[in-house]
Parts: C-alpha cells; structure tokens; sequence
C-alpha cells in the first residue's frame, strides 16, 4: 500500500517533467519519420516501418528511464523532500520500490502511447497487427524495466549527470557484451576462458532482450527464447533493485 | 509523567576535507522529553541540534548511543506512527497543490477516505490556507511553505512533533500564530520538541530546555529552574532631575529633552531615587525591573562552552 503510494506520487513527478514530454514527441516524430523514410527507400516499405519504428519505441524509451529514473532518488536527496518522507512510518526499501514502480508504470504507459502510435501506422499498410511485434515491444518494455533499476541504482549515490553516464554505459556494455559469448566459444579451455566466462556472467547481456529482426523479418523464435529471456530481465532486474536498496538503507541523508 | 523520547549517549562524527578526516558532531548527547511537555533544543549553529534531530528521524546512523521513542527502537514503525516533523527551511514536492500535498502524506498513514478529506480541511484551516489548496507548492512564499510543513507535520495527529525552527520565515502575525498553534497542542496533552534560535519565543512556550553547545549537553532543566528571579537591574525614566544628580544612584544612559533613561544596579537605590524625584518635584515615568532572561543564561553557557 505504502509503495502503491509512492509509485502514485513518483508517477504524478514524472508526469509533470517536461522532459517526459519532449521525449514523447521526438519518439511520435520519429515513428512518422519511418513513415517517410520507407517512401524514399527500395525493397519492403513495411519493414522500413516495422525496423525504424521498433528501434524508435526502444531509444526514446530508454532515454526517458535514464533521464527521469537518474534524478528520481537524486533530487529526493538533494531538494531534502526525503527529510519528512523518512520521518513518516515507510521503510526505506520500501521508498525505492515505490519510486521505482512509479517510474515503470510511466514508462509503461509512454511505451503503450508509442506503441499505439507505431501499430496504427503499420495497420494503415497491411491491415493488420503481428502478435511478433506486440511480443518484440513487450521485450523493449522488460529491458527498460531493468534499465530503470540500474538508473534508480546510480542515483542513490550519484549526481543525475554521472548517474546518466553510468547507465549509458551500462545499456551499450549491454549491447555488446554478447561479442564475449562469441569468444567464450572459440576459446580454447584454460582460464582465459574462465575468465572470459566470469566477466560475461557479470556483465549485462541485453541483447536477449532484442527480438527486433525476428519481429521485422518473420523469423521463428523458439517460446522457450521468450522463457528464458524474460526469466533473464527479471532476475537482473531483482539484483540490481537488491543492490540498490542495501546501498539506500545505510546512507546518512545529511 | 511517561518519558517519550529517550536519548542515551549519542555519538556521531562525519568525514570532512579532501583528505577525509572525523569531525565529531555529537559527543554523548543525553536527555529525555517526558509526555505533554515543550521541550526547547538550543544552541548555537553547528552545535549538533539538527543533528541529533536527524538520528532521532532515521535520516542519519549514529556511530553510538541508544534512541527510543515511545520505548521503541527509533527506527521502528511503531514510534514513527506517533510522531510529526516539520525541518528547518522545508523543501516538499513542488509539483503538488497543498491539498495534493497533504493527501500524499495521509495516505502513507493509512487514513480512511472520509476521515483523510476532513483533516485536510481542518488541517488547511488550521494553518490558514485554505485559499492556497489548489495552487501548487512552486507557488507558495516561505512563510506559506512553513505553514502547510506544520500541517503535513499533524496529518497523522502525533503524540510527539519534532519542530526545527518551526518560527523561522514567518512576520510576526505568522509567529504568533504558530506559537499559538503550539501551545494548543500542549493543552491537547501533545509533547513539542522544538529546535529554535529565537530565545524570546522559546522563553514564552517552553516548560524545560536543554542547550547543546560542541556536541554536548551544556546545561538542561525546567525554565524556571535555570532563570533566576532576582532583579537584575531597573530602567527607570524620569525628568525634573539634573544628569549629574543621577551619577551616584545609577548609570544614566541618556536623556531625551526633560527625560533621562537610567539604570540602577542595586535595588536600595530605587528607595533612595524615589525620595530624590519626590524632594525635587520630578517625575517618574517608568521602573521595569529586569530580570534574568534565557538569552541571558545562553549567551553565558556558550562564551562559557
């Protein structure tokens, strides 16, 4: 219920952030844009669409949660608004889940508002919706879910500037972190290898989030991919948000 | 009476400089807030008043030392159900109308629909902003900002209100009104924690006080206790009198046309100046009798710590 509270109150900052605003029409701009660019190119004008479209949804997304999500704790700590919050009968972990839900339900709903704006476009040129691209935005939205964990992570210890570095660097590692699994194939045993092994486990891989090119080009996706990938966001997604509030209950708030 | 708030022994020091190195802020603070009293925290700034606030709220760790509040641990939830804090220069959600504001803070106390909606009426009325419960907070003057802090302080109706310089910002219509708010509070049998620096104020709703000078509890006790009643000295103005024939009786401070401001130290002179004025037809216009005053006693304490 407490949580439920914060989230509400997160939700209502985040809502009134012009930031939030500003994204949202760059992203609504960019998702007519594919309109045009499929205009000016040759071969499948939908998957132009489809691909533009996707990959709109999924950078205007992230930068809403690392722009919001870095000051969300930051500014709480800075503008000293936490002060009489602490003081009321909420735990702390439980402060961070609320700002973290608040934050997701936002983004949730930027990413339905993007999301609808992008499947009427498509419907307009085929006349119909692929469930493949409801379930390749449904991936966007677990990766920045957990995107959102790692900018609330940063922001309990960091100015919103570097928290917003940190998290940048934390989605493009993610991005190319599965250049490692490569590796680890064509190593040869030995503890390069191990070594190879233990950093890829640590580091991020969220390109088991990405079913963009499956979803454009029709391409068959096992349901345990789906399984696993999910399982995968959700995990990191607790650890990180673990993480987060074992650094937030020892913080001296001066 | 029952003790609320019980603080033994605390300790806290922060690293400080590019080169951390401790500086301690507290160094074994202890005193105790018995039920229904106004119990004013002074001293002068960095002496470790918001600081040891702030261990009392769980906003920072003390390094040592035991906080209990209600006879429960600080940092339960129990003890926070019962208490209200408003801190010093408050900064709140500005992105909320007043109305928003204190709606936040209710439903955090699980207050029912109906029984949140009154208290937010009350409490607006209360600190007179009921024509400010749809503007949002961006929009509000200090003083406006000190009044709906007080409120969202007595959303929860608590036991215990923790006030850091609750006076601060406001003129002094506002002053006066916050005091009586407080003093209300005391007849509601509420205990009042209060952090101010204006001494006059604390003198006037204060039943006992404690003065915190280097992270130390220098002197505490009931006010009537640490304030004497001897007279001090007496101000007295007169006319009709030379300056000169004042010298030997007191200090004469000035004179203003026919009128001379003097301060008499020992009060066998008072007997012995009337007599004069009365012999040589003058004129009384005034005797206040000074007394000992917690400015007085403060300002002694800290030269003294």
């Amino acid at each position: 219920m407490k949580i439920w509270t914060m989230a509400l109150n997160t939700f209502k900052e985040a809502i009134r952030d012009r930031i939030l605003y500003l994204l949202f029409f760059f992203a609504a701009v960019a998702l007519i844009f594919s309109r045009l660019l499929a205009m000016l190119t040759v071969g499948d004008r939908v998957k132009i669409i489809k691909d533009v479209g996707l990959a709109s949804i999924s950078l205007f997304g992230m930068l809403m949660a690392i722009l919001i999500g870095t000051g969300l704790v930051y500014k709480e700590i800075d503008k000293k608004t936490i002060f009489t919050l602490i003081s009321k009968p909420i735990h702390r972990w439980q402060f961070l889940l609320g700002k973290f839900v608040g934050l997701v339900l936002t983004l949730f709903i930027m990413t339905a508002l993007m999301s609808l704006i992008f499947l009427v476009i498509i419907f307009l040129h085929t006349s119909k919706i692929e469930g493949r691209l409801l379930l390749a935005i449904l991936f966007i939205f677990i990766e920045l879910v957990l995107i959102t964990a790692v900018a609330i992570l940063f922001s309990c210890f960091s100015t919103p500037i570097l928290s917003s570095l940190f998290s940048i660097s934390f989605y493009l590692i993610g991005h190319f972190s599965w250049g490692l699994a490569t590796l680890i194939q064509k190593a040869k045993p030995g503890p390069t290898k191990l070594l190879i092994q233990g950093i890829y486990a640590f580091l991020p891989d969220l390109e088991n989030f990405n079913f963009k090119t499956e979803a454009v080009y029709g391409l068959v996706v096992q349901p345990k991919s789906y399984f696993y990938s999910a399982l995968y966001g959700i995990v990191y997604t607790v650890f990180i948000l673990v993480l987060a509030m074992l650094i937030f209950k020892k913080k001296d708030f001066v | 009476m029952a003790t609320v708030l019980q603080i033994d022994n605390l300790y806290k020091a922060f690293q400080v400089g590019f080169i951390p190195r401790k500086k301690e802020i507290l160094r074994g603070i202890s005193f105790s807030v018995d039920s229904g009293e106004i119990f004013g925290y002074l001293g002068p700034n960095g002496a470790g008043k918001t600081t040891t606030l702030k261990c009392v709220l769980g906003l920072i760790f003390p390094d040592r030392g035991q906080i209990e509040i209600f006879g429960h641990p600080h940092l339960s939830l129990e003890g926070k159900e019962r208490l209200g804090y408003l801190p010093e220069n408050p900064y709140f959600y500005d992105y909320l109308t007043a109305s928003e504001f204190l709606d936040f803070y209710a439903q955090l106390f699980r207050l029912k629909k109906r029984e949140k909606k009154e208290k937010i009426q009350s409490l607006l009325q209360l600190v007179g902003l009921e024509k400010a419960r749809d503007l949002q907070l961006r929009k509000f003057s200090r003083g406006m900002l000190q009044r709906i802090g007080l409120a969202q302080a007595l959303i929860n109706d608590p036991d215990l209100l923790f006030l850091d310089e609750p006076l601060g910002g406001l003129d002094p219509l506002g002053r006066k009104e916050i005091r009586d708010i407080i003093v209300r509070l005391k007849e509601e049998r509420k205990t009042v924690f209060l952090c101010s620096h204006i001494l006059q104020d604390i003198e006037m709703i204060c039943d006992r006080v404690a003065i915190v000078v280097s992270g130390r509890i220098i002197s505490q006790g009931a006010l009537q206790d640490l304030i004497s009643e001897k007279i001090l000295f007496t101000e007295v103005m007169l006319s009709g009198l030379a300056f000169d024939d004042l010298i030997s009786l007191g200090e004469p401070l000035w004179a203003r046309g026919e009128k001379i401001f003097l301060r008499v130290l020992h009060e066998e002179n008072i007997e012995k100046l009337l007599t004069l004025v009365h012999d040589r037809k003058g004129k009384i216009h005034s005797i206040v009798p000074r007394t000992e005053t917690l400015e007085d006693i403060f300002v002694e304490i800290v030269k003294q710590g």
